[in-house]
């Protein structure tokens, strides 16, 4: 477990998973995962799609009986006390599964009932979610014809409205365009501020990046987790000896495929107009010369810091040598 | 342990007053089906249409023609002129029953020999040739009997009468039996797939897995599932009543509180079936496959359209698992027979205990988590 020890107040644990393992017949999809979330944190959680993501949060609700090992939430075990973990979550899903042919006001009156929330206070906890997701001009209409960000923010809304300590988000922004996705993230972290702690799951790099914490998990198992600037500075994603340098030179695919030819880079992937490389050190001269030889004449470098994306990146090939699979 | 069963209950009558197209579907269907399937089930045979081929046609052998039209069993469409010509008329299906009368007919009335009258059934509908072979053998004795009498002379009285009388149903009406069934029938069906679809639907759309991390309690989502569709399924049942009153004239002989009893445990019963089936169905396609599983046997092995006592074992026995079986004997209890409490409260009890095994069992089908 990386995480940086916190300087500001103490926090407590409020997701705590350990060897949570599922497993579908022979194919193991969740395979000891240990996860120690605290109060306030806003946790990334990423992943390659298949990898696993959606079973360990359908286990972290209760709505999957793992096949070994354990979570609490809350201080509740989510196989034995589910009830009592569900009363304290909220939870969107991956897909919009609010009732289209509801509209907003019905959708909200009908999970602050099923939450039993007592008749009198729920009038004042409704307006209080709609103001929070600002909503409040949509009231009357049907589910079904709110734009995809409103939805999302009605499916929040909904979650919200039994003022849940943590909230799990399965892939909040898939689908929705990025000026609602920026406000939802906006939201998120005025709610953070408000003492809600967030499980986020995402493959959005950016949004891994706004992050408190992240974990990664890849082919079923969780290959790493802590903030993103421990993560960046992972010795398996910089290896000592190493550096980063960001390449700008005219035709990059080419001289991208040039680059690989050298045995001093260690890797060079293209992003937007540049080619980030990872070579060995005291060859940032030599790059540029060599690159001329080769008809790439112009070549600039300067080193950078390795980007969440290298890091997944490094680690997911790693892993995937390790396990046979290139 | 009913946790959230108020907030399911709104949302479920919000679903179903957003959508008045289907409302409506759901009350006009069962009244179509009624009057459609009510003036089809008619099982007496009148005007049976009939050729004459009358070699004879002296005024003897008209009168005996008008016996057989006066009876109401028989409309005379054509006359033939030859045995072909009458027994091609059969066989193209034109008419059902051919009629033909000897030359020598009057004749041998006269002189007191028997007279042969030949009478051709179609027995390919086989209803409406017992009822023209039992009506010509009435006939055949009647006329008979008359002819004796004059003969004998001074013979007013029969020696013997015997003077059945059919208790409920006097004009042996086939509406009055049917239409009581169908109702049963026609309600069996449609209830039972108003909740059919009901749990199975919010898994096709995903809402299911948003209700699994709330802390509504299962009984809680089955009843609420339930008492909306309840409320459809009384107004679905007085409408098919009234229908039935009204258009089919069947008079309600009963205690019409016990028929609202009754009925009121036949659909919860049936309800309950419906969420059953939505339990362990995983779309909509499944649920309405495995709502034929329900739907035949209520409309064939009821007692409906065949006596179940004459039925083999197995499949009498399959007969006594639908619960159209007992609500089809409540209905014509209480319809036709004006039946007391005592007679009908076993019918009920099963009815009820069928009800409450199958709502138990849907209710821990249900599982509050993935498979």
């Amino acid at each position: 477990m990386m995480r940086k020890e916190s300087a500001t107040i103490s926090s407590s644990t409020i997701i705590k998973a350990e060897g949570l393992t599922r497993r579908f017949g022979d194919f193991t999809a969740v395979d000891h995962v240990d996860l120690d979330i605290e109060q306030g944190d806003i946790f990334g959680f990423l992943g390659p799609n298949g990898s696993g993501k959606t079973t360990v949060i359908r286990m972290l609700c209760g709505l999957l009986r793992p096949s070994q090992g354990r979570a609490t939430i809350l201080g509740n075990d989510v196989q034995h006390n589910s009830e009592a973990v569900k009363r304290s979550i909220g939870y969107m899903s991956q897909q919009f599964s609010l009732y289209g042919d509801l509209s907003v006001m019905e959708n909200l009156k009908f999970y602050a009932g099923i939450y039993g929330i007592p008749r009198k206070e729920r009038p004042a906890r409704i307006n209080e979610v709609i103001d929070i997701v600002g909503i409040g001009e949509y009231r009357r209409q049907l589910a079904m014809r709110l734009s995809g960000g409103w939805k999302q923010r009605l499916a929040l809304a909904c979650a919200l409205v039994h003022r849940p300590k943590l909230m799990f988000l399965d892939e909040p922004t898939a689908g929705i365009d990025p000026v609602a996705r920026r406000d939802l993230w906006n939201l998120l972290f005025d709610l953070a501020g408000q003492g809600i702690t967030f499980f986020v799951s995402t493959h959005y790099m950016d949004e891994a990046e706004r992050c408190s914490h992240i974990g990664y998990i890849y082919f079923s198992k969780l290959i790493v987790c802590g903030t993103p600037g421990d993560l960046k500075r992972l010795p398996e994603v910089t290896p000592e000896g190493a550096v980063r340098l960001e390449l700008r030179c005219p035709r990059i695919a080419a001289a991208m495929r040039c680059l690989n030819t050298f045995d001093y880079v260690l890797d060079a992937t293209i992003f937007a107009d540049v080619v980030h490389v990872l070579a060995q050190e005291g060859y940032e001269k030599q790059i540029v010369d060599d690159l001329g030889r080769h008809g790439f004449p112009g070549a600039t470098v300067h080193p950078i810091p390795a980007t969440l994306e290298d890091v997944f990146v490094t680690l997911s090939r790693k892993r995937a040598k390790e396990n046979g699979r290139v | 342990m009913f946790r959230g069963l108020y907030a399911i209950i709104y949302k479920e009558t919000r679903h179903i007053l957003r959508d008045p197209k289907t409302l409506f579907l759901m009350l006009l269907i069962p009244m179509l089906e009624l009057t459609i399937f009510g003036y089809a089930v008619n099982l007496d045979v009148k005007n049976i249409p009939t050729v004459v081929y009358n070699l004879d046609g002296r005024e003897p052998s008209r009168k005996l023609v008008d016996a057989f039209v006066n009876t109401g069993y028989f409309t005379v469409v054509g006359t033939a002129h030859s045995d072909a010509g009458m027994y091609g008329a059969i066989v193209a299906g034109n008419v059902k029953v051919g009629i033909k009368i000897p030359p020598d007919f009057t004749d041998t009335l006269v002189t007191g020999t028997t007279t042969k009258v030949q009478v051709l059934i179609d027995g390919s509908d086989s209803t409406s040739a017992l009822q023209a072979l039992n009506t010509s053998n009435a006939i055949a004795f009647g006329q008979s009997i008359k002819i004796l009498s004059r003969v004998v002379g001074g013979v007013t009285e029969m020696p013997l009468e015997v003077r059945p009388r059919i208790l409920f149903n006097p004009d042996m009406k086939t509406a009055n039996f049917m239409i009581p069934g169908l109702v049963g029938v026609i309600l069996q069906v449609v209830i039972m797939l108003l909740t059919a679809f009901a749990i199975v639907r919010e898994k096709e759309q995903g809402t299911l897995e948003q209700l699994m991390v709330t802390p509504v309690s299962r009984l809680g989502l089955i009843l609420g599932k339930l008492v909306p569709y309840g409320f459809v399924g009384i107004c679905e049942s007085i409408s098919v009543l009234f229908l039935m009153r009204t258009l089919f004239q069947v008079q309600i002989a009963g205690n019409i509180l016990y028929l609202a009893g009754f009925t009121l445990i036949f659909l919860f019963t049936t309800l309950s079936l419906g969420l059953l089936i939505s339990t362990f169905t995983d779309n909509q396609i499944q649920a309405l496959q495995f709502s034929f599983l329900i739907l035949l046997p209520s409309f064939l092995l009821s007692g409906f359209m065949f006596p179940q006592e004459t039925m083999p074992a197995i499949i009498y026995w399959i007969g006594q698992v639908v619960p159209a079986t007992y609500f089809i004997r409540i209905l014509r209890g209480i319809i036709l027979r004006d039946a007391p409490l005592e007679a009908l409260w076993h019918s009920g009890l099963i009815l009820a205990c069928m009800g409450v095994c199958i709502i138990t069992l849907a209710t821990l089908r249900f599982r509050k988590t993935l498979a």
